[in-house]
């Protein structure tokens, strides 16, 4: 996936305290109140003082106001909160911020390089497939990852690997149209 | 959520000495389970141990044809591996019809034998539940019972087993490595899961601080024909009403070995053992399916709302009995 690291760039680190990515201190316990956790998100390297409790979806929202992943169920049924944690799709409802420490997170928000938008944002603005708006992040997080996972060969392959992601204004016919558009013209160029 | 401390680990050792020493400490691994379970305050640790960077994440050959599947070797792993899918062809399917695209990157295979019931009086905090407070008495007995268990259960527990991918591993004879404070040692696929009796609360032989290292799926080349059959409310991302996954070998025209296990209509992952004795030495016909199907399920005890499982799990089997029979191949 070539849009993750478009636009690293670091914000300021805290004197003395490692890198996640470098080697992580077995077996130091931490919390359960507040500590400082590390997460590279889209790029760029955020600082946070959350509580191990805090799920990843949460910190993302309401610590670093990246607000494209949406809170649905909060219970891993609805897709809404899907982003990408090391590339692959994942629910950010049901992860620990804690524990993506070290690991990579994509958003709905790194998936744009500058005003670009990435491919499948086009199609699905070309192919009107949303409505409220609300489920389309993680649609669109799983529409990409379905494509490079290889799962695009039919309308039923589509549907069925769509399915951990819910829209209730039942914008599927369109979803699948944005998602058949970009596979089609990505195939032979993967 | 309650407020919950967090250690990272990074060898085995570690996080057995971890989670031992401390009766609060829970292992994190996929946490599509625990995570929810914090959530919702069924589960109350102290504190999760985080298990995610520990090196049993491989899927490995075993001498003859078997696999060893790493405890942490996620579920979209499994299922898309070569060797999988070649030669237990059901234990692809399985695991590709369980729960959704997202949820199989994150979650783990000895998680996944570790997954909790999804009985919502289990998952309700204050309904009476032998499993989650023992003693407490089952709500689902006389409640809302459409989806619980008709075979392997108690006056104590009704509680279907969740799992899609413990079906095919069930029949397999699939082996479970646990390592703890004490060493290591396994165990069985079908002892692994207890059926409820006056224990329901206990699910698993598993101790305090004792982690699943491995599951081991034994050579068994048969299972190259075999296949997982679901049925459920709505086509995707749904749990089973009933399942069975089959692997069959013919001999001489008659069935000369059959592995069947069912998922949905019991308690555990449930081997059917009846049904594969009735099977065996006999023509593969749709009278011999039948009878076979009617036998495992004959001890089954129907509930106001779930009586129809035992009907459907028959059919799910018969169905399930056939399409391997259809696949030809080694007469």
């Amino acid at each position: 996936m070539s849009h993750q690291t478009t636009h690293r760039t670091h914000t300021a680190r805290v004197p003395g305290q490692p890198r996640a990515t470098e080697a992580a201190p077995v077996a130091a316990e931490r919390g359960p109140g507040t500590v400082e956790v590390t997460l590279t998100v889209n790029g760029t390297v955020h600082d946070i003082e959350i509580e191990p409790r805090v799920s990843l979806l949460d910190a993302l929202r309401e610590h670093l106001d990246i607000t494209g992943p949406k809170k649905g169920c909060n219970q891993g049924a609805c897709g809404a909160c899907t982003v990408w944690v090391d590339g692959r799709r994942v629910v950010s409802c049901l992860t620990l911020a804690i524990s993506c420490e070290g690991h990579e997170v994509t958003t709905v928000e790194g998936l744009a390089d500058g005003d670009e938008l990435h491919p499948m944002q086009q199609a699905f603005v070309e192919h009107d497939a949303f409505q409220c708006g609300y489920c389309t992040p993680g649609q669109l997080m799983s529409a990409i990852a379905l494509i490079e996972e290889g799962h695009a060969d039919d309308d039923a392959e589509i549907r069925e690997w769509m399915s951990g992601n819910i829209c209730r204004c039942a914008a599927y016919p369109n979803i699948c149209s944005a998602i058949r558009a970009v596979r089609d013209a990505s195939e032979g160029g993967r | 959520m309650q407020p919950i401390a967090y250690t990272r680990v990074s060898d085995v050792t570690s996080a057995i000495t971890e989670a031992a020493s401390d009766p609060g400490s829970e292992f994190l691994a996929g946490g599509t389970t625990e995570v929810d379970m914090l959530r919702i305050g069924v589960a109350r640790p102290r504190r999760v141990v985080d298990i995610n960077d520990l090196p049993i994440s491989r899927i490995e050959e075993l001498p003859g044809g078997g696999i060893r599947l790493g405890a942490l070797a996620r579920m979209s792993d499994v299922a898309q591996a070569p060797s999988v899918r070649q030669r237990f062809p059901m234990v692809a399917q399985a695991l590709e019809l369980g729960a959704s695209a997202q949820l199989r990157n994150m979650a783990s295979m000895g998680g996944n034998l570790m997954q909790r019931v999804r009985c919502s009086y289990f998952r309700e905090g204050t309904a009476p539940c032998n499993k989650r407070v023992p003693g407490s008495g089952c709500a689902a007995i006389d409640g809302v019972n459409r989806g619980h268990a008709v075979l392997g259960t108690s006056e104590h527990c009704i509680a279907t087993h969740p799992s899609d991918v413990a079906v095919p591993l069930v029949a397999l004879d699939a082996v479970v490595h646990i390592q703890g404070p004490q060493g290591t040692r396994t165990v069985g696929f079908d002892d692994f899961f207890l059926l409820p009796g006056d224990t329901p609360d206990r699910e698993h032989p598993i101790g305090h601080g004792e982690l699943i290292t491995a599951i081991d799926i034994p050579p068994m080349p048969m299972a190259r024909r075999s296949h997982y059959l679901k049925v459920r409310d709505r086509e995707s991302y749904e749990f089973a009403l009933t399942a069975a996954a089959v692997a069959m070998r013919m001999e001489n025209g008659v069935i000369g070995e059959v592995r069947i296990g069912l998922g949905g209509v019991a308690t555990k992952p449930w081997r059917a053992r009846r049904a594969e004795e009735v099977l065996t030495g006999q023509r593969p016909d749709r009278e011999t399916f039948e009878r076979a199907a009617r036998e495992e399920m004959a001890p089954a005890v129907r509930r106001s709302m779930n009586g129809f499982k035992a009907e459907l799990g028959r059919r799910t089997m018969v169905r399930a009995l056939e399409t391997v029979a259809a696949m030809g191949g080694t007469a």
